[in-house]
C-alpha cells in the first residue's frame, strides 16, 4: 500500500537557478520507477527529495498517502543505496547491515536473524565478518542493499548504484536487482543515467532534463513512441537517426529526396514547416531500391553489424543482422518503411507523428 | 537536518569565546593602546598619544630595524634551505625516512630549549669560538652574540636551525603531490632533471611556496621565545623585536599603553600578510 | 642511475653535511651535559667528556638555581605536566566537535564562523596578553595552573578545529546522510561513524597540542605565578640566572629535560608530527 505522490515539486537555489520545475510524479505500490536523464537534470535532486535529505523550495511528497515533505528521513520508513554505497568502514559487514535496526532499538535476537536473513538472500553470509574495506565492488554493492533490505522499508530508493562497477558486474547486478524486486514487491525510485539500465529495470521510465520530466511512460512506449527529440536520442543505443527536413508536395523533402510518409504521418504534419524526421538504426535496411549512398565505415558487434553511411541526407547508421557483405566504400541504397518514422516538429521538439 | 539548533548549539560556545577572547580582548587591547596606561590600566583616553610614543622610541625604532633584518634572514634561510633540502630528499634516498627525522626534529623542541643550546654553542669564550681556537685558527674570534651589531645574525642562525625541516616537510609534500606523469612526459621530451626541476616542478611550487612563505613569516613577525633564550633581547636591546619589546613595556616597565600599542602594531603587520592571503584562499575554495 | 656517480656522491655529501649540522646542537648539548666544568673548560664543543658523570643532570633536575629557589627544574616539570594534560585533551575535544559541525552539519554562517576562528590560529598573541591578565584576575586564577590551562585551551580551539575540519571534510558526505537515513541522530552519527574514523587525525592533533603547550613560554611566562610556572620558564630561569659561575653543563642538562618529552613523542610518532605540520600550514 506503498504509493508515492510527488506533487508540484519546486526546488529554486538563490534566485535564477531552477533545479526542478514542476515536477509531479505518481509511483503506484509495488512498482519500479526509474529517473534517468544526463548529469545535472535533477534526478539526484529529485531522489533526495524523496529521501528527506534535501527540501523542495515548493510542493509536497506524500509516502503511503503520508505527506512526509516536512518528516525527517529517519522518519519516512525509506531504505537508500547510494552510489559510492556509503558503507561503514569501521563497522563489519553484519553492523552494517543490523545499523539501521540498532538505532530503532530493535533486540539483538531480532537484529540477527534479519542479518541471516538477508546474508542468505543476497549470497554474502560468508562476508558477515568482513569489513567494507576488504570487499570487491560488487560485494559492497550487495551489501549495501543488504543493508536497504533488512529494514523491510516502504520505499527503496537507489542513486546510480551501479555507476562504479565495471560492465560485466553491471550486467550481473542489473539482473539481481530485477530478481530482488520481483521477490519483495517493495516500490521502488532508481536513478540513473545509463539508459540500457532504465530500459531493462523499469516498470515505468521518467526521462529528465534541465528539472523537468520529458516523458514519464513503460519502456516499450518510450523506445516506440518517444515524445520529444531529446527523449528520441537519448533512449536507444547507438542514437537514433535524425534529420532536418521540410515541406515539400504533399510530403515531406530533406536532401532533394522525398522521404517516405503514410496517410497517418501526413494528416498529422499540421502546421509545422520545419520538421525532424527521426529513423532507429534497427529500421534502415540495406535494400535494392531506396535512398543511395556510400558506405563509409563498417562496424561488426558479433550478433549484428552497425554500417554508417553517407547519403544525400547525412550520415546515417543502419544496423543489420549478422554479417553485411558491403565493406567501406561500396554504394547501397537505404530503404525504411513509413510507419517507423519518428516526426518532430524542429521548434518545439515534441512529436508530431 | 531538523533539529538545525543542535549543531549550531555545539559550535556557539566555541563561537562566545573566540568573540570575546580573541576579537573582544583585540578590541580592548585597542582600548588600552588610546589610553593614558602605565603601570596600571588606566582608561582615560588619550588618542594616539601612545603610538606617537610608539614611534618616537628608539627601541621601538631598533626592534622594527631588527625585523626586517631578521625577518628577511629568518625568512629567506629557511624558505632556501627548506626548498634544497626537499629537492635532494626528492631523489629517491634510500635513507630518506631517517633524514627526513633527522631534519625536521628541531621543530620538536621549545625555542627555549634551541635558544638555551645555541646560547652555549655561539658561547664567546667557550663555544664556537674556542673549537675553532682549539682545531687551529688560533686568531679566529667570533663574538657575533655578544657585539650589539651582530647578535641578531646569532638569533636567525638559530631560527633557520630549528624552522628550515619544517619548510622541508611542507615542499616535500608538494614535490610529492604533483603528478607523476608530467615528469614522466617530460622525460620522454628529453628534459634532463635540473630542467625539470626548473621549469617544472618548481613553478608548481608556486601555492605551496606562498602558504609556507605566509606561515613562515608570521612566525617570524611572533619571534619572542628564542630572543627571550638566546639572547633576553641583549646586549642592552640591541636584539629586541617588536614581541619583546612589547613584553618589556607591559610587564617590566610599567608602560602598558606603551606595550599595548605596539602589540597592536606587530597585530597590523601580521593582518598584512595573512589576510590577502586567507582571503585569496578561502575564495578559490569555493 | 648509477649509484657511485658522481651526482650520488654530491648528492650524499650535501645530505649527510646538512644532517650534521642538525644534529650538532644536540650532540653538543648531551655531550656538555656529561661533562664536569673542568672537562667543558680544557675540551671544547665537540670534545667528548674524559669522565662522563650525570652530576649535571641530578643537579637539573633538583637542586639548581632558577632564580630564588634552588629547586631544580622538578617542580617545573610537575607543572608543565598538570597543563599540559587537561589542556591538550579539552582543547582537541572541542577542536573535534567544532569540525564534525562544521564539515557536515554546515548552516548558514558556519564557513564564516570557520574564518573566525581561522584567525585565531595566526594572530599574535601579544595583542591579547593583557586583556587576558586581567581578565584572569578577576576569575581568580590569574596565577595558578588553572588559568594557564584556560589560555592554552582557548588558543588552542582554532587550532585543533582546522584540522578536524579540514579531515572531516574529507569523510564522505554520504556516510552522514545513509546514517541518517537509519535512523542516528547528531550524536551517534558522531559516536557510532565519525568518531571511529578519527584514529589518525586525532593522533596528529593530540601529538600537535602536545608538543605545542609544552614547548610554549610566551604564556607561560605571562600567566604564571610563583608555583605555576612551567619548565620553558624554568629552564630559561635556569640558564639566564646571573649567579656567580656559569655552569653550561648543568643548562645543557637542564635543556635536554625540557626537550625529552616532546622529543620522545617525536621519535615515536614522528610521520603523524609531519602529517599534522602539512595539514596545518598547507590547507587541503
Amino acid at each position: 500500500m506503498t504509493a508515492v505522490s510527488i506533487r508540484d515539486i519546486r526546488k529554486v537555489y538563490g534566485k535564477n537557478t531552477v533545479i526542478l520545475d514542476d515536477i509531479d510524479l505518481e509511483v503506484a505500490s509495488g512498482e519500479f520507477v526509474i529517473l534517468v536523464g544526463s548529469s545535472g537534470c535533477g534526478k539526484s535532486t529529485l531522489l533526495n527529495m524523496v529521501a528527506g535529505l534535501d527540501t523542495p523550495t515548493a510542493g509536497s511528497i506524500a509516502i503511503g498517502g503520508r505527506d512526509v515533505t516536512h518528516v525527517p528521513s529517519k522518519d519516512r520508513d525509506i531504505a537508500m543505496v547510494f552510489q559510492s554505497y556509503a558503507l561503514y568502514p569501521n563497522m563489519s559487514v553484519a553492523g552494517n547491515i543490523a545499523f539501521a535496526l540498532e538505532m530503532r532499538k530493535v533486540p539483538k535476537a531480532e537484529r540477527d536473524a534479519a542479518v541471516l536473513r538477508v546474508a542468505k538472500m543476497l549470497q554474502i553470509e560468508h562476508l558477515l565478518e568482513r569489513k567494507p574495506g576488504a570487499l570487491s565492488g560488487g560485494q559492497r554493492q550487495r551489501v549495501a542493499m543488504g543493508r536497504a533490505l533488512a529494514r523491510d522499508p516502504k520505499l527503496f530508493l537507489f542513486d546510480e548504484p551501479l555507476s562504479n562497477l565495471d560492465a560485466k558486474l553491471r550486467v550481473e547486478m542489473r539482473a539481481e536487482i530485477k530478481l530482488l524486486h520481483q521477490r519483495t514487491h517493495t516500490t521502488t525510485i532508481y536513478v540513473t543515467h545509463d539508459q540500457v539500465e532504465a530500459m531493462t529495470l523499469g516498470d515505468r521510465i521518467a526521462v529528465m532534463r534541465a528539472g523537468r520530466i520529458e516523458q514519464l511512460d513503460t519502456p516499450q512506449a518510450i523506445y516506440e513512441r518517444p515524445a520529444t527529440k531529446f527523449v528520441a536520442e537519448f533512449i536507444g543505443s547507438p542514437s537514433m537517426n535524425l534529420f532536418a527536413c521540410e515541406r515539400g508536395g504533399d510530403g515531406l523533402r530533406a536532401g532533394g529526396v522525398a522521404l517516405p510518409l503514410n496517410d497517418a504521418q501526413r494528416a498529422a504534419l499540421g502546421a509545422s514547416t520545419a520538421l525532424l524526421y527521426g529513423l532507429r538504426p534497427e529500421n534502415v535496411t540495406l535494400a535494392d531500391h531506396g535512398v543511395p549512398g556510400k558506405v563509409i565505415m563498417v562496424e561488426p558487434t558479433g550478433p549484428e553489424t552497425y554500417a554508417l553511411i553517407d547519403t544525400a541526407l547525412g550520415h546515417l547508421l543502419a544496423r543489420a543482422p549478422g554479417r553485411l557483405v558491403q565493406r567501406s566504400g561500396d554504394a547501397v541504397q537505404l530503404a525504411w518503411r513509413a510507419e517507423d518514422a519518428h516526426l518532430f516538429d524542429a521548434k518545439s521538439e515534441l512529436r508530431v507523428a | 537536518m531538523r533539529a538545525a539548533w543542535l549543531p549550531k548549539l555545539v559550535v556557539a560556545p566555541s563561537f562566545v569565546l573566540a568573540l570575546l577572547f580573541i576579537y573582544g580582548l583585540i578590541a580592548w587591547n585597542g582600548y588600552l593602546s588610546l589610553s593614558a596606561s602605565r603601570l596600571l590600566p588606566n582608561y582615560e583616553f588619550a588618542g594616539f598619544q601612545q603610538y606617537a610614543n610608539l614611534f618616537e622610541s628608539e627601541r621601538f625604532h631598533v626592534a622594527l630595524s631588527n625585523m626586517a633584518v631578521f625577518g628577511t634572514l629568518f625568512v629567506g634561510g629557511a624558505m632556501a634551505i627548506g626548498l634544497v633540502l626537499a629537492i635532494l630528499l626528492d631523489q629517491k634516498i634510500r635513507a630518506e625516512g631517517v633524514l627526513r627525522t633527522i631534519y625536521l626534529y628541531p621543530m620538536a623542541l621549545s625555542f627555549i630549549v634551541t635558544g638555551t643550546a645555541w646560547k652555549w654553542i655561539l658561547n664567546p669564550g667557550l663555544g664556537l669560538e674556542h673549537l675553532v681556537q682549539q682545531w687551529g685558527w688560533e686568531s679566529f674570534s667570533f663574538d657575533w652574540l655578544v657585539d650589539p651589531d651582530k647578535a641578531i645574525y646569532c638569533i636567525a642562525i638559530a631560527g633557520v636551525w630549528q624552522s628550515a625541516g619544517f619548510v622541508m616537510a611542507l615542499f616535500l609534500a608538494g614535490l610529492r603531490g604533483i603528478d607523476d606523469s608530467i615528469v614522466k612526459a617530460a622525460q620522454v621530451d628529453g628534459a634532463s632533471l635540473p630542467r625539470i626541476y626548473w621549469r617544472i616542478l618548481i613553478p608548481s611550487l608556486r601555492p605551496v611556496f606562498f602558504s609556507t612563505l605566509m606561515v613562515v613569516s608570521h612566525l617570524a613577525i611572533k619571534s619572542f621565545d628564542l630572543v627571550m633564550a638566546l639572547t633576553a633581547g641583549g646586549p642592552g636591546f640591541a636584539t629586541d623585536l617588536p614581541a619583546t619589546f612589547m613584553y618589556a613595556m607591559a610587564f617590566s616597565r610599567g608602560q602598558i599603553g606603551l606595550g599595548a600599542a605596539s602589540a597592536t602594531v606587530m597585530l597590523a603587520l601580521v593582518a598584512a600578510i595573512v589576510v590577502p592571503y586567507l582571503y585569496s584562499e578561502l575564495r578559490v575554495k569555493k | 642511475m648509477n649509484r657511485l656517480s658522481v651526482h650520488r656522491v654530491l648528492l650524499w655529501a650535501a645530505l649527510l653535511l646538512f644532517a650534521a649540522w642538525f644534529l650538532t646542537p644536540l650532540y653538543v648539548m648531551v655531550v656538555t651535559s656529561l661533562k664536569d666544568m673542568q672537562q667543558v673548560r680544557e675540551g671544547n664543543l665537540l670534545s667528548l667528556p674524559s669522565d662522563p658523570t650525570l652530576a649535571s643532570w641530578a643537579k637539573a633536575w633538583s637542586s639548581a638555581c632558577t632564580g630564588i629557589d634552588c629547586g631544580g627544574l622538578k617542580p617545573f616539570f610537575m607543572n608543565s605536566l598538570l597543563m599540559v594534560v587537561p589542556a591538550v585533551a579539552v582543547s582537541t575535544a572541542i577542536g573535534s566537535l567544532n569540525g564534525y559541525v562544521l564539515a557536515k552539519w554546515r548552516f548558514p554562517g558556519s564557513e564564516g564562523l570557520f574564518a573566525m576562528l581561522l584567525f585565531g590560529v595566526f594572530m599574535p598573541m601579544q595583542v591579547v596578553l593583557l586583556p587576558m591578565s586581567q581578565v584572569l584576575g578577576w576569575l581568580g586564577i590569574a596565577s595558578s595552573i588553572w588559568g594557564l590551562i584556560l589560555v592554552h585551551v582557548i588558543a588552542g580551539i582554532p587550532s585543533t578545529t582546522l584540522f578536524f575540519r579540514n579531515y572531516y571534510v574529507g569523510l564522505p558526505d554520504e556516510l552522514v546522510k545513509a546514517a541518517m537515513l537509519d535512523g542516528a541522530g547528531f550524536w551517534r552519527i558522531f559516536t557510532r561513524i565519525v568518531l571511529p574514523l578519527s584514529t589518525p587525525i586525532m593522533v596528529v592533533t593530540l601529538i600537535w597540542q602536545f608538543t605545542n603547550i609544552w614547548n610554549d613560554f610566551l604564556y607561560g611566562v605571562v600567566f604564571s605565578g610563583a608555583d605555576s610556572k612551567p619548565i620553558t620558564v624554568g629552564l630559561n630561569n635556569l640558564a639566564n640566572t646571573s649567579s656567580s659561575v656559569k655552569e653550561y653543563n648543568v643548562d645543557m642538562a637542564a635543556a635536554m629535560i625540557a626537550a625529552l618529552p616532546t622529543l620522545f613523542v617525536y621519535i615515536v610518532a614522528g610521520k603523524y608530527f609531519v602529517r599534522g605540520l602539512t595539514a596545518g600550514a598547507v590547507k587541503g
